[in-house]
C-alpha cells in the first residue's frame, strides 16, 4: 500500500494525532504523536490490509533543536513498507515503548537509550548495552564531548606524524642537497 | 555491559559467566548463566565487548571515505556492508547502477556469502565438539578467499564496492577461476552432507532443539537464514529484488523439519548448507551473463545529498537483512550512520528461548544463528 494511502487512512481513524507527511524523501515518512504511537503500532500491526509484522530499524536522531524516533516498519505478507517518526523534545526525549507491540524494538530500544540517552517509558529492561554501565553521556548525542579517559586508560595516542615533525626540527638538520643526488653533479 | 563473577544464589543456583572468552561464542561475548546444575534458569546476553562506535565515526569521514568502515561491521561477509552503505547513498542521491556494475555486486557479495556460510556451517559442528567437518570448509574457503584477493586485493576487508558501483573489473581469467572452482566445490557439498549432516550423532543434537516458531521469528526480527529456517518464505534477493537479482533464477529454501520440527537448530544449518548450493546457481548465472558496460555511474566529485533527506538500504546479507540508514544535513558527511544487522537481532532472542534449556543445548543454538560479534556490537 502507498504512503500516501496509509496517511489518509489514518488521518481518517486517528485524526490530528497523525502529523504530516512528507513525499519528498528517498523513503518517505509520517509524523506521528508520541501519546498515539502504541496504538497506531498495534493498529499497523494487526489490522487487515497493513500488517506490518516486522519492525525493521528502530533509530533515534539528533536533530539539534528536537530528538526524532524512527520506525521503519515492512509487511511480509503485502511486501511494503513505512516509516513512522515520532518527534521528541531536546530537554527531555522520552517516546513510549513499542517492545509489547513488536518484541524487536527491546534491544533496539536499549541500544538508541544508550547512545543517544532517549527514554522509552514503559520498556521492560531499559539500561545501556553497548558501553559499561558507568559510562557518562551518550555518545551520538550532538553535543557528546569526548572524555580523556576511562579508568585511567587514555582515549589519546600521539600522533606518529609528531616523531617525523621533530626530526625537522633538530638542531642540526640533515643536508638538504646530498652529494649523491643527480642535481648535486659536478658541484661537489 | 555487565560481568559479574560466578556465585551461589539461592537454592543451590549458580550464576556463572559464559564468556567473554568462550569457544563457542563466536567472538566476545557474554552469556550471564543462572543455572540449577545442568538446567539453565536464564541466560542473559552481555554485549558490547567489540562496540567500536561505527556508527559515530560515520558521521565523522565523509561519505566515500566511510567505505572501508564498512568491512568491519561484519568481517565473515564484508562485502554486504558495502553494499548496503553503498546503497543507502545511491538512494539519497538517485543514482542509476550500470548494469554490468550490478553484476559484478552479485558476483561479488554470492562468492562472499559461499565463504561465510563454509564458515558459519563448518563451525557449527565444531561447537558441537566435531572438529573435521570445519578443517574441510576452510580449506575450501580459501580459494574463495583467493578468488576475492584477485578481484579486490583483499581477502576479508574487501573495500570493493563504491558509491554508484564497483572499484574495478574481473582480472583477466577471473570468470574461468571462478568457474572451476565452482564446479569444484558443487560435488563436495554432497561428500560433506555424508561426512556431517546426515551424521546421527549430530542430527541429535540439533533436532527438535530449541525450535522458533514462525511467528516468534518475525517478532524478534530474525532475518536471513534464521527466519526462513522457522519456515518463513522470504528472501529480499526475490522477494524485494536490488542490485542484479532481479535477473537470476534461483529458488529460496525454507526450514521444512526434515528431521525434527521447523525452525529447530538442524533447519539453521540445513538452510545454510542449502543456501550454499544456491549461491553457486547465481555465480554461474551473474558469470555467464555477464554484460559489457561501465563500473561506475555518473557520481558527483562532493556528494552532498540535500538536507533533511533520509534513506534505509536493505541487502541480503550472509546473516540476513543488513539495512544501512542514513540522514544528511547537508554537508559532506552524513548526521546520522545506522545499521542494523541479523546478528543483533538474532541476540535478542536468546534471553526468552533459555529458560529450560541445557547448557549444552545453549551452544548449540548460539551456534545455529550464526552470530559474529562485531556485527552485534559495531
Amino acid at each position: 500500500m502507498d504512503a500516501v494511502v496509509i496517511h489518509e487512512n489514518l488521518k481518517a481513524r486517528f485524526g490530528d494525532r497523525i502529523g504530516s507527511l512528507t513525499v519528498d524523501n528517498p523513503d518517505p515518512f509520517i509524523v506521528v504523536d508520541r501519546s498515539a504511537l502504541k496504538e497506531i503500532g498495534t493498529f499497523l500491526k494487526d489490522e487487515p490490509g497493513y500488517e506490518f509484522d516486522f519492525l525493521e530499524n528502530l533509530t533515534g536522531l539528533d536533530l539539534g533543536d528536537k530528538f526524532v524516533s524512527v520506525y521503519h516498519l515492512l509487511s511480509y505478507k503485502h511486501r511494503h513498507s513505512l516509516v513512522l517518526r515520532v518527534e521528541l523534545s531536546k530537554d527531555q526525549p522520552t517516546a513510549p515503548s513499542v517492545s509489547e507491540v513488536w518484541p524487536a524494538a527491546n534491544w533496539h530500544e536499549r541500544e538508541q537509550y544508550d547512545l543517544l540517552g532517549i527514554t522509552y517509558t514503559g520498556h521492560p529492561d531499559l539500561r545501556r548495552i553497548m558501553l559499561p554501565e558507568d559510562w557518562v553521556g551518550h555518545p551520538l548525542r550532538k553535543d557528546y564531548e569526548q572524555p580523556k579517559g576511562y579508568h585511567g586508560i587514555s582515549h589519546e595516542r600521539a600522533n606518529v606524524l609528531d616523531g617525523f615533525k621533530a626530526l625537522d626540527d633538530r638542531d642540526h638538520p640533515l643536508p638538504v642537497v646530498a652529494p649523491s643526488k643527480p642535481e648535486a653533479d659536478g658541484e661537489q | 555491559m555487565t560481568s559479574y563473577t560466578t556465585e551461589i544464589i539461592d537454592d543451590g543456583k549458580m550464576l556463572i559467566n559464559m564468556g567473554p572468552q568462550h569457544p563457542s561464542t563466536h567472538g566476545v561475548i557474554n552469556f550471564l548463566v543462572e543455572t540449577d546444575g545442568e538446567v539453565i534458569d536464564r541466560a542473559i546476553p552481555e554485549i558490547g565487548y567489540l562496540h567500536r562506535g561505527i556508527e559515530k565515526i560515520g558521521e565523522m569521514v565523509p561519505y566515500p571515505g566511510f567505505m572501508p568502515y564498512t568491512d568491519r561491521v561484519d568481517y565473515l561477509a564484508a562485502m554486504f556492508a558495502n553494499e548496503s552503505y553503498a546503497m543507502a547513498v545511491e538512494k539519497l542521491l538517485g543514482l542509476e547502477l550500470p548494469r554490468r556494475a550490478r553484476y559484478l555486486r552479485v558476483i561479488a557479495c554470492e562468492l562472499n556469502r559461499l565463504a561465510s556460510h563454509l564458515v558459519g556451517t563448518g563451525c557449527m559442528p565444531m561447537d558441537l565438539g566435531a572438529f573435521t567437518p570445519f578443517t574441510h570448509w576452510v580449506r575450501e574457503r580459501e580459494t574463495a578467499n583467493d578468488l576475492t584477493e584477485e578481484l579486490c586485493g583483499a581477502r576479508l576487508t574487501y573495500n570493493y564496492l563504491r558509491i554508484g558501483g564497483v572499484s574495478q573489473d574481473l582480472p583477466v581469467g577471473f570468470d574461468k577461476r571462478l568457474l572451476q572452482y565452482l564446479d569444484h566445490i558443487e560435488p563436495i557439498i554432497p561428500e560433506f552432507n555424508r561426512l556431517i549432516t546426515g551424521n546421527e550423532i549430530f542430527v541429535k543434537r540439533l533436532a527438535n532443539v530449541v525450535p522458533v516458531t514462525g511467528e516468534e521469528a518475525i517478532a524478534y526480527g530474525l532475518v536471513g537464514p534464521n527466519l526462513r529456517a522457522s519456515g518463513v518464505d522470504w528472501d529480499l534477493r526475490r522477494d524485494l529484488p536490488y542490485s542484479a537479482y532481479g535477473e537470476m533464477d534461483f529458488e529460496v529454501p525454507i526450514g521444512k523439519g526434515v528431521r525434527g520440527v521447523v525452525g529447530d537448530c538442524y533447519d539453521r544449518f540445513v538452510v545454510r548448507i542449502e543456501e550454499m548450493t544456491q549461491s553457486i546457481r547465481i555465480l554461474r548465472q551473474a558469470v555467464e551473463g555477464l554484460p559489457e558496460g561501465e563500473l561506475t555511474c555518473k557520481v558527483p566529485k562532493k556528494i552532498k545529498p540535500p538536507a533533511g533527506t533520509d534513506a534505509f538500504a536493505r541487502t541480503e546479507s550472509a546473516r540476513g537483512e543488513l539495512g544501512c540508514y542514513l540522514l544528511a544535513d547537508g554537508t559532506d558527511k552524513p548526521a546520522r550512520v545506522r545499521f542494523r544487522t541479523g546478528s543483533f537481532a538474532a541476540m535478542c532472542i536468546i534471553e526468552d528461548k533459555s529458560p529450560g534449556l541445557m547448557i549444552a543445548d545453549l551452544v548449540a543454538f548460539i551456534a545455529s544463528i550464526d552470530v559474529v560479534a562485531p556485527e552485534i556490537d559495531r
